[in-house]
């Protein structure tokens, strides 16, 4: 379980994040939405080291994140920020392998093999498994990014807008492997992510920040709502049911 | 497996040919039936210049790889970052304090310096918002300028300069017994950036993805840092300088073998080692029996290497726009 208290970030004088005080729920797909700026990205980077804190805790199962070693934190918790192009050429099996460094620190044994492949048989990269990443498309590279997230197995999994830059069929894709991360493997899967029917038909769980605060937390189905759309977004927001979704219509 | 045994290959004939030739006459089987001219030829000043070619090579483009892996830059190298400008103020440093015969002060202060220095260049890289490409190395080379001016002027303030110059052109014309042994620290330095490659690697991938990963971000980045000032301060101290060795040979293995570092160690290593003793082998044939310093032929077919790759890489930029 994942839980922060009266958490701060301040760039300069602004607090991107400002007094968050939250308990993640465990084994759902949260999605963490607002506007540019509202520091979902900073809320998250806090969360998973990958920045320093001002003030305040952030407590993973039970124990305060300055506690953790960093090497055994990174076999509970993993995130996949937004990637600036890769300067290493590495093959898509030699970067799924790295997902296994917490373990092996780089000597891969028979049974990080055995992750490895299943993390590649997982999104369907087995075929592209000796391609260099440079070679790749920008959403096959995202696919081979998610595979070493995958080989990382972790039981908390952050994102950081991971759909940001990619065609609709591998924003689909996956969307439909972190959702099967959280109902086969009973992973806990926190994503940023700004298409708001992204998150409607694929979230369990929303958070939504504004000016580095939570406004407003909830089922997926609770939240979608258009006086509370307007509330995070200042944007009025139709909602219509479609095939069981609530889908948003925002384009005026 | 097979690539590694042909490069193991090429390294011992090309051995046997480094130690066969000279001024002096020297033959095989002279040596193998124990003559004593043989003996000496090729114990006091053969095998020293190939133990020292074969070390230096490796050094130099290993320093180079865990350099550009390190930065994430593949212009990156020690002679580009600085560090051997920064040695060559270490080892002046040392000269004044104690004149020129200090070999273990030289060491020590190249060393320290040269850490300080390229310390000094990675933090200047970190404070800039832009780091195109070309920055990088631009960057680097502008503070090696800077240093080396200084290094000129303290020089002649304290009548060293002529000692200096000896540490501009790297050459094994002088590598006898008694006088390359400090290279031999290059190889437990080769050892251990072996143990570490994994975590230069992972280090390369961005501070992100390492802490993610788990790993101690700084202390990786220190502990190649301190194996490229370590190894660098040892040649720059025996040899002198050599330029493009650390520069083209990790990026020659690397469009081969990409930039999994633990799994490109032994080819880069070898690869120098071969590059630097096919130099060396011009430089003694070329105007026999006089020879050319092996920063001047290493430098000139660097450089072809080096232009090269370049154009190869614009052709390559070029192809990937024109495909749809």
């Amino acid at each position: 379980m994942i839980q922060t208290k009266s958490l701060y970030k301040h760039y300069g004088q602004t607090a991107v994040v400002n007094d968050v005080s939250l308990q993640l729920p465990t084994g759902r797909l949260i999605a963490f939405i607002g506007s540019n700026g509202a520091g979902k990205s900073t809320l998250i980077s806090l969360i998973s080291r990958t920045l320093a804190k001002d003030e305040g805790q952030i407590m993973i199962d039970q124990q305060e994140l300055e506690q953790w070693k960093s090497q055994k934190l990174a076999t509970r918790l993993s995130i996949l920020k937004q990637q600036n192009a890769l300067s290493l050429r590495l093959t898509v099996r030699e970067l799924t392998g790295f997902g296994r460094y917490p373990y092996s620190r780089g000597r891969l044994t028979p049974q990080d093999e055995v992750k490895i492949d299943q993390a590649l048989a997982y999104l369907n990269l087995e075929a592209l498994q000796d391609r260099y990443l440079d070679e790749l498309s920008g959403g096959q590279r995202q696919m081979a990014y998610i595979a070493m997230l995958l080989a990382q197995d972790t039981d908390y999994v952050f994102l950081d807008e991971p759909l940001n830059n990619l065609d609709m069929k591998h924003s689909v894709q996956i969307m439909q492997v972190l959702r099967r991360m959280v109902s086969d493997l009973r992973k806990t899967v926190m994503v940023v992510i700004h298409d708001i029917n992204f998150v409607s038909a694929y979230s369990d769980y929303m958070i939504a920040l504004k000016d580095g605060q939570v406004v407003c937390q909830g089922e997926t189905a609770e939240v979608i709502t258009p006086r509370r759309l307007k509330a995070i977004f200042d944007l009025d927001i139709e909602v219509h049911e479609i095939n069981g979704h609530p889908i948003c219509v925002y384009y005026n | 497996m097979k690539k590694k045994l042909i490069l193991i290959l090429l390294l011992f004939v090309l051995g046997c040919i480094s130690v066969s030739l000279g001024v002096k006459a020297f033959s095989w089987a002279g040596l193998l039936s124990g003559q004593p001219a043989d003996r000496s030829v090729f114990w006091l000043s053969r095998l020293p210049r190939l133990i020292s070619i074969l070390i230096t090579g490796a050094g130099l483009s290993i320093s180079g790889l865990i350099l550009q892996t390190i930065t994430g830059n593949k212009f990156v190298s020690p002679a580009v970052a600085g560090t051997m400008d920064w040695c060559r103020l270490g080892i002046l440093l040392a000269i004044i304090l104690a004149g020129s015969q200090q070999t273990w002060l030289k060491l020590l202060l190249a060393f320290v310096v040269s850490l300080a220095g390229t310390l000094l260049f990675l933090t200047l890289l970190r404070q800039l918002s832009y780091q195109g490409t070309y920055m990088v190395p631009l960057i680097g080379l502008m503070l090696g300028l800077v240093v080396s001016s200084v290094t000129s002027l303290i020089a002649y303030r304290f009548d060293v300069a002529q000692n200096l110059q000896s540490w501009l052109q790297g050459s094994f014309s002088l590598i006898i017994e008694g006088r390359y042994e400090l290279l031999y620290l290059g190889l437990p330095c080769l050892l251990l950036a072996y143990l570490y490659a994994a975590r230069f690697t992972v280090a390369g991938m961005g501070e992100a993805t390492a802490v993610n990963l788990g790993l101690n971000y700084k202390a990786a980045t220190l502990a190649g840092l301190t194996l490229t000032a370590l190894m660098t301060s040892a040649i720059l101290v025996t040899v002198g300088s050599i330029a493009f060795v650390g520069l083209i040979i990790p990026n020659l293995v690397s469009i081969w073998h990409g930039d999994h570092i633990r799994h490109t160690m032994f080819e880069t290593a070898a690869l120098g080692s071969i590059f630097l003793l096919s130099c060396d082998l011009i430089s003694r044939t070329l105007i026999y029996p006089h020879e050319i310093p092996i920063s001047v032929t290493a430098g000139i077919i660097g450089a072809g290497v080096f232009l090269a790759l370049i154009l190869r890489r614009r052709r390559r930029v070029h192809g990937k726009r024109q495909t749809p």
